[in-house]
């Protein structure tokens, strides 16, 4: 019963938690570039005037899609707060990321493909690295729950210290941030518009934010798990790793799309497979 | 004040300008000015865009394409005719080839004057747009209402 109130406190209290994060995201960002920046609750304005704006479709399954888009990002943190199966977590998780995909390919723009075609790249760069992550976690405390997780104490970052960085790496894909922005950037202009998100306007386009906050919450709530064993360690590094988020989302250029996948596999054998290989190696000797 | 004040989006096309008002529009960008700090992003996208900045005077080959712009930008939406060119046609209202300013083709709510515009009278005319969205969102709610 207490996981399940935990579970829907995520489900009221996600987007409030994850708006104000990008609001902090977007001042300290705009500090960083010597500049004010806007008000701290600004994503909330946006999604707010997004819904006032008309609603214009380009067809027929764009609002089903993004729908879906947005229930299976909420199914997942709600499956994740509930103690169910990370591994299903996760698999729900990408089922929304490709209703995102279904949504965008659906359109006719040329923009809207590529970044589709492009978001799909990162999918497949960052896969290999999350399976590597639950299967390092399942090797450490033999559970998928996440309950079942922290009840055992194990301080699961002595024993996986490189598949914690690997999923940090991967975090940054999944915030959709510069080096990693190239299928929809939060900033200025880039080459193909707005990727992704080209054809989505007001309503859709607000759905789609809504669901970036969710996923968000539940992805910091992913890093928090390494350091369950102390609840303050925890909570400090999900805003330092936060943090670096920004940062590198400043100081780096946008990488292109080979050198993504290439990199992001080397850092899922290096550090994630690295990383099985040795906690292996010495649990046995 | 509703929402829409609060989170204008911009989508900035360059008709035939000599591209000095674009360098101010983009000025407005930058720290000193920092448009960012009224929530107003500039988007290269019409489909996101609240407010439709317009440079430069409109000729045969361009029409077309602001038209097609201005149709994709959802209601409520406004127009900012910014610099001389824009408002008239400016020193390019002889030429052949061009028809006069953007008022030629689309409805502009805003004219912002200059040659250059100033950074500051852009941000002046943008404000002064947002009071007109506010208007046109209660108005367009009216309609709906009615009907
Ligand atoms: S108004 Fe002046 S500065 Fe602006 S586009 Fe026309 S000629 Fe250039």
């Amino acid at each position: 019963m207490k996981h399940f109130i935990i579970a829907v406190a995520y489900v009221i209290l996600a987007p409030f938690i994850g708006g104000i994060l990008f609001g902090i995201d977007r001042k300290i960002t705009a500090r960083m570039q010597r500049r004010v920046g806007p008000p701290l609750l600004q994503p909330f304005y946006d999604v707010l005037k997004l819904l006032m704006k008309d609603v214009q479709v380009v067809n027929r399954l764009q609002i089903p899609a993004i729908l879906c888009h947005l229930v299976f990002t909420i199914i997942t943190g709600f499956l994740f707060f509930e103690g169910s199966d990370i591994l299903l977590t996760m698999f729900v998780l990408t089922l929304s990321a490709v209703f995102l995909i279904i949504g965008a390919y659906s359109s006719s723009s040329p923009f809207s493909f590529l970044g589709a075609e492009r978001e799909l790249v990162l999918m497949t760069a960052y896969e290999p690295m999350v399976l590597l992550t639950l299967i390092g976690i399942y090797k450490v405390v033999g559970s998928f729950s996440l309950y079942g997780i922290i009840s055992t104490g194990i301080p699961l970052i002595i024993y996986l210290p490189g598949i914690f960085i690997g999923f940090v790496y991967i975090f940054t894909m999944k915030l959709r941030k510069s080096p990693f922005d190239i299928s929809a950037s939060h900033h200025a202009h880039q080459e193909i518009v707005r990727g992704l998100t080209s054809d989505f306007s007001g309503l859709t386009l607000a759905m789609i934010e809504m669901a970036h906050w969710y996923e968000t919450v539940f992805l910091l709530g992913l890093i928090y798990v390494f350091f369950a064993f102390n609840p303050l360690a925890g909570v400090l590094i999900v805003i330092a790793s936060y943090f670096l988020e920004i940062l590198v989302d400043n100081t780096f250029a946008r990488f292109k799309w080979d050198k993504i996948l290439n990199e992001a596999w080397l850092v899922a054998l290096i550090l994630g497979g690295g990383n099985i290989v040795a906690l292996y190696v010495i649990t046995r000797g | 004040m509703s929402f829409l004040t609060k989170s204008p989006w911009l989508l900035h096309y360059d008709g035939s300008s000599c591209n000095g008002c674009d360098i101010e529009v983009l000025a407005c960008l930058t720290p000193l000015y920092d448009i960012e700090r009224f929530g107003i992003i500039n988007t290269g996208n019409p489909k996101h865009a609240d407010i439709f900045l317009l440079t430069g005077s409109v000729n045969f080959q361009n029409m077309d394409i602001i038209r097609n712009l201005y149709s994709q930008i959802p209601d409520p939406k406004v127009v900012v005719a910014v610099g001389i060119c824009a408002c008239s046609g400016g020193i390019f209202a002889e030429c052949y080839n061009v028809l006069g300013g953007a008022d030629k083709v689309i409805p502009v709510d805003v004219y912002v004057q200059g040659c250059a515009a100033r950074p500051e009278a852009i941000i002046d005319g943008v404000v002064k747009a947002l009071g007109i969205l506010d208007r046109r969102y209660k108005d367009l709610k009216k309609i709906k209402v009615a009907s």
